[in-house]
């Protein structure tokens, strides 16, 4: 105020701003900003950022490949984890409360076939180590870590016994879910980063591998190619296979003889695969044989859908008592207080002309000879969590030859974990053990903001085509289904610039400093009445108190 | 596949970082007028000061600046400009409580006489200085359609002053001089009016309701009216953390429930006759829009009022079927 204005008669004080009264000091608690973890990534195997690939893929045109190269910064296989990851993201995302979770995997999946489609790649811009690192395996676990590895400047050998790499990915899984022309050329993509692959050799000797130094490192993800056997007192002639050779060989073009009824035996997804594997090389019937009920089931709740659609039938609480020559005499099971399956006695005949056993899958290691040496605890390798260093010096394991889930997605987040802790081991660093998080709970958001938006599904192949044939049975989303289900995202903990907190403040103590994700709360002027954090539709804010 | 405007948040959020600039709200612009400053001492979230800001900088971009504003007294204008200090960054004139509306039509013709037909003039008031103490001046300025359009910021009651009741009030609200006493279960049924239906018996050309709570829809109705001449009317509910009793986090929510429950319908009248309304998106009882507010936790008590609460929902449901609010129904 200047005094020496010319005031009227009796007035004392000049005109001035209310800017000058600091109200931000009647505050007793304060907004700020928070970056919350979405519940998506968090619960990702393979370590995606999903709502962070999600928010470019929202832009559409280009953030489509902006979207795929922060996938790739992790998973070097998007269009293949489009279709077999079993998207623990959908069940931990946020919307699954508010209506249906967003469809992650299938615009993973569209985003990956862009790629392919579009020519994609990322290239090496580190320069060399002199390094050179063994993997023992080109399934998921092998081809990310060797992935990795080739982006930090590392020269990196993959053998596999196996005639073509891709592991259970070529060998277990129908084609009819994973189309070997994307495996191709995802597998395609990560060799021409100038990775060496030896295929069709065997391993048989890790002592002397080390011995020879000719490595800097190993990296063993040998997987779990041993099918379990279930001791089954056989009359005679029924033909009784296991799920992982009846796969492997129809994978390689030299399809089993099964008959025209086939029993499988076994809950997982391997059983599922096998009975509908079976139905398209020309069986009538397909019957599943499980010991327990269907909502105990281990077989993901989509592979389940798709396998009662193509009409393979289900014996739930049974077991196999033996197997006759004409079929197979099964024993009715029930569940005691606790759960497990109790033989009851009861028993009747079920014809089949063979009977596929998918009992599970273990290890092995005799491959790497008898003084391998490695810590071996439940018939896996003991490996370090955060860098999957195994006992011995320079060697490190993945994929489902270590603990944890046996999926593809956990093989990709192994080879990526111990990607980081061969190059820090290789440069003598350390790895730091991941961060606790603080995740976006649904009540952490304020869904009135949120357009109702039904999800958009995947159009299936036809059914005659799904009983006889090996097409893909779940199709793409089109470029309008999956921009539209990208933006059903929530966003959850991650500011989307929609400018509620600036537009909404009383007091105009919420400055916007740019176009996208830049605001500052003014604490000049910021009373704490809260409602920007109220409103806020992602839960990236929150009230803190202040010290007084 | 319906066309959906499906940016995330669709278009219920101020701004949206994927949406054309004129698909956004005023308000998420970095250059808005801010019509009212920061410091001025209205109470943490305070509906009103929100409400101010979004109307005079919606109008200020709809006249392009040219714009004089007159406020009758009310919260807003003794929190906006204590001695010596002003909040306003647009012309502003304060008079007496009740002569808002002629103060405007003087400011009006003045202008008329001037030749300066690009100035526009705004008038707003509290619901004291609207429905009680102003309405006769107010009522001749729509009887001669003077070239003003009049906001009446609605917190209902005369909240500064200790939270008197007035003629805005809800039935069995609890306020200063309407207690729950004995029989009595706060601010008595089939007292109180409805300025929206008064102004539309003048038929005035333009008459519309609206929130804080729906940024879009309000600044869309500011727009429209500076858009035309003669009276035009606004009526926007702006929830009041003090004399209702709600969480200062609470005022947008509180006013959206309002809404949501058809307690406060939300519509727009072009002379005289009901032309739009905002449908209701998610209904929800009347109970879970009283329940936040503490002016009516007398009637949730141990052993309350639920037959008061029952006529209350009863009052939502008449203004449901009157104005046509649920999806699908006819109005």
């Amino acid at each position: 105020m200047n005094a020496s204005q010319d005031l009227p008669f009796g007035v004392t004080l000049g005109p001035g701003s209310s800017a000058a009264d600091l109200t931000g000091s009647w505050r007793t608690e304060r907004a700020v900003y928070v970056d919350r973890v979405a519940p998506c990534g968090n619960s990702c195997p393979a370590g995606e950022d999903v709502r962070a690939w999600l928010y470019d893929a929202e832009s559409g045109g280009a953030g489509y490949e902006a979207a795929w190269r922060r996938i790739m910064q992790v998973n070097p296989m998007p269009a293949v984890m489009g279709r077999v990851c079993y998207h623990p993201c959908e069940t931990a995302c946020n919307r699954g409360t508010l209506d249906e979770s967003v469809g992650i995997n299938s615009v993973e999946r569209f985003l990956g076939d862009e790629a392919i489609r579009h020519g994609w790649s990322v290239t090496v811009d580190m320069p060399p180590t002199g390094r050179h690192v063994l993997v023992v395996g080109s399934g998921a676990a092998g081809l990310s870590a060797a992935y990795h590895l080739a982006l930090a400047g590392h020269e990196v050998t993959i053998t596999d016994a196996s005639e073509e790499a891709g592991g259970m990915m070529r060998y277990a899984i129908p084609r009819y879910r994973l189309p070997r022309d994307v495996l191709d050329a995802e597998i395609d993509r990560i060799v021409s980063l100038g990775v060496h692959l030896e295929l069709g050799v065997e391993i048989t000797d890790l002592d002397a591998l080390v011995a020879e130094r000719t490595y800097d490192a190993v990296f063993l993800a040998v997987g779990a190619r041993l099918a379990k056997r279930a001791y089954l007192p056989a009359g005679s002639a029924a033909r009784v296979l296991d799920a992982l050779s009846v796969l492997r060989s129809t994978a390689e073009e030299d399809a089993p003889l099964l008959g025209r009824r086939v029993a499988v035996y076994g809950g997982g997804n391997t059983a599922l695969d096998a009975a509908r594997t079976a139905k398209r090389l020309g069986a009538d019937e397909a019957i599943v044989v499980y010991r327990r009920t269907r909502d105990r089931m281990p077989a993901h709740a989509d592979e389940m859908q798709q396998a009662e659609d193509e009409g393979i039938t289900f014996r739930w609480l049974s077991t196999i008592g033996q197997v006759d020559t004409d079929g197979l005499t099964i024993e009715a099971m029930e569940l005691d207080d606790e759960g497990f399956p109790q033989a009851t006695g009861r028993t009747e005949h079920l014809d089949a002309d063979s009977v596929v056993l998918a009992l599970g899958q273990d290890t092995d290691l005799s491959l790497m000879g008898d003084t391998h040496h490695l810590d071996v605890r439940d018939g896996v390798v003991v490996t370090d969590p955060v860098t999957m260093a195994t006992n011995r010096r320079g060697v490190f394991a993945g994929g489902d030859v270590a603990p944890g889930d046996r999926s593809v997605t956990a093989a990709l987040g192994h080879g990526r974990r111990a990607a980081a802790g061969i190059d820090a081991y290789l440069s003598g660093t350390t790895v730091d053990p991941p961060a606790a998080v603080e995740l976006a709970p649904y009540e952490a958001l304020n869904t009135w903001y949120f357009e109702d938006a039904p999800r958009q599904h995947r159009p299936r192949l036809e059914m005659v085509r799904r009983q006889s044939t090996f097409d893909e049975v779940v199709q793409d989303l089109d470029a309008g289904t999956a921009l539209f289900e990208a933006r059903r995202c929530l966003s959850c903990g991650g500011c989307i610039s929609c400018d509620n907190c600036f537009a909404l403040c009383p007091d105009n103590a919420v400055l916007k400093l740019g176009p996208e994700n830049s605001y500052v709360v003014d604490l000049d002027y910021c009373k704490g009445c809260g409602l920007c954090v109220e409103e806020c539709p992602t839960g990236s804010m929150m009230m803190e108190p202040e010290e007084v | 596949m319906t066309e959906l405007k499906l940016y995330q948040v669709g278009t219920f959020a101020a701004g949206n970082r994927l949406l054309d600039r004129t698909e956004r709200t005023e308000q998420s612009d970095a250059w808005r007028t801010n019509s009212i400053t920061s410091g001025h001492r209205a109470c943490r979230g305070c509906g009103e000061a929100l409400a101010a800001r979004v109307v005079l900088d919606a109008a200020m971009h709809a006249t392009e600046g040219r714009m004089v504003t007159v406020n009758a007294t009310g919260c807003l204008e003794v929190f906006s400009t204590p001695y010596p200090e002003s909040a306003w960054r647009v012309p502003w004139l304060h008079s007496l409580f009740g002569n808002a509306a002629a103060v405007a039509s003087g400011v009006a013709a003045t202008l008329r006489a001037q030749g300066r037909d690009d100035v526009r003039v705004v008038a707003q008031a509290g619901d004291g200085g609207t429905v009680d103490i102003g309405i006769g001046c107010l009522s001749g300025m729509f009887e001669r359609n003077d070239d003003v359009f009049f906001i009446c910021y609605d917190n209902q009651g005369y909240m500064n002053t200790g939270v008197q009741r007035s003629g805005a009030t809800p039935a069995a609200a609890n306020t200063s001089t309407t207690r729950p006493v004995g029989s009595r279960v706060g601010n008595a049924f089939g007292t109180g009016k409805s300025l929206p239906v008064i102004a539309m018996a003048h038929g005035i050309p333009y008459v519309a309701t609206a929130t804080v709570a729906d940024l879009h829809d309000l600044e869309r109705k500011v727009t429209t009216a500076m858009q035309m001449h003669g009276s035009r009317y606004l009526h926007v509910l702006v929830p009041c953390p003090v004399g209702w009793g709600t969480d200062s986090a609470d005022t947008v929510r509180v006013a959206r429930l309002a809404a949501e429950s058809g307690f406060y319908p939300v519509f727009e009248a072009h002379d005289g006759e009901v032309t739009d309304v905002r449908r209701i998106r998610r209904q929800v009882p009347v109970e879970e829009y009283l329940r936040l507010q503490t002016r009516f936790a007398h009637l949730f008590g141990d052993p309350g009022h639920p037959d008061v609460v029952e006529r209350l929902q009863g009052q939502a449901d008449r203004s449901i079927a009157h104005f046509g609010l649920l999806e699908g129904e006819a109005r």
